[in-house]
């Protein structure tokens, strides 16, 4: 059933890539998507099927939406910084924590953070998160989690959790 | 009127992507300029490719640009994570302006990293 699953999305993929329905055209994404599961099948995360469960679904788009409010906001503060003349930086490498189990939900926890504004994952070790930081604002390691990881977690908790 | 909106987003794409170019002269330490190159460079391709989808409208090329804008999504801070990762364990400090290092202060074995 997961390899089924597996093997009906790749092929969805290929469609949208080549965009023609032609037999020789679908026989070579057949054959192509198999060949992909073969090899790639077990890294594969186990539980994404659950984000077609409509109330995920429904925080995933509220995550997205959200999420892409932050990209446009870290440009500019990206933009600001740079153009500035005094380059009003204050880096450093900051340690929060996070209550997110699966490692679905994690990575997307890390890209989110990478993308949002003034922060970058570094590594993550255990239940902690290494995240280089452009501007730190507090030395309060409590109030750090709390600026960078809850804009993200309580909606990607709701998603994959 | 769809070649407008994809001549704005070009534009506004190339904008993002010469600042974070900037960013990338600018900036102090491999950090700092990992975080100019994913932020401005993955919105500024991302509307590139958006404008790629209005010149040409919902077929196989707007489909192809659609993808991408999906993949590079994903990749990009992915890639970030990886070059800042195997930076900081090859040694390479943070800038001397910089606050604080807890990774280097929590991993063991780490030597004269300040």
């Amino acid at each position: 059933m997961k390899r089924f699953v597996h093997v009906l999305l790749l092929f969805g993929i290929w469609l949208l890539l080549t965009w023609s329905l032609h037999w020789q055209d679908l026989l070579a994404g057949v054959i192509i998507a198999l060949i992909a599961d073969l090899i790639l099948g077990d890294i594969y995360p186990v539980n994404a099927i659950k984000v077609l469960n409509p109330v995920r679904f429904f925080w995933f788009v509220v995550y997205g939406v959200t999420f892409l409010g932050y990209v446009v906001k870290a440009n500019f503060d990206v933009a600001y910084r740079v153009l500035n003349i005094n380059m009003p930086i204050r880096p450093g490498i900051v340690k929060v924590r996070t209550t997110l189990k699966t490692d679905m939900a994690r990575t997307f926890l890390a890209n989110s953070i990478t993308l949002t504004p003034g922060t970058l994952s570094v590594d993550f070790v255990g239940d902690h998160l290494y995240i280089h930081w452009i501007n730190i604002t507090s030395d309060d390691a409590v109030k750090e989690t709390e600026i960078i990881v809850q804009r993200f977690e309580h909606m990607l908790e709701r998603v994959f959790e | 009127m769809n070649e407008i909106i994809g001549l704005t987003l070009l534009i506004i794409g190339i904008s993002f992507d010469v600042i974070g170019c900037i960013g990338l002269v600018r900036l102090p330490d491999i950090y700092n300029r990992l975080q100019a190159a994913t932020k401005c460079v993955t919105l500024g391709t991302c509307m590139i490719l958006l404008s790629v989808v209005f010149y040409t409208g919902l077929n196989s090329i707007g489909m192809k640009a659609l993808l991408c804008i999906w993949f590079v999504l994903i990749t990009s801070p992915t890639g970030a994570h990886a070059i800042a990762r195997a930076a900081h364990r090859s040694g390479i400090r943070l800038w001397e302006g910089s606050v604080m290092d807890k990774y280097a202060d929590d991993r063991e074995g780490a030597e004269d990293i300040t």
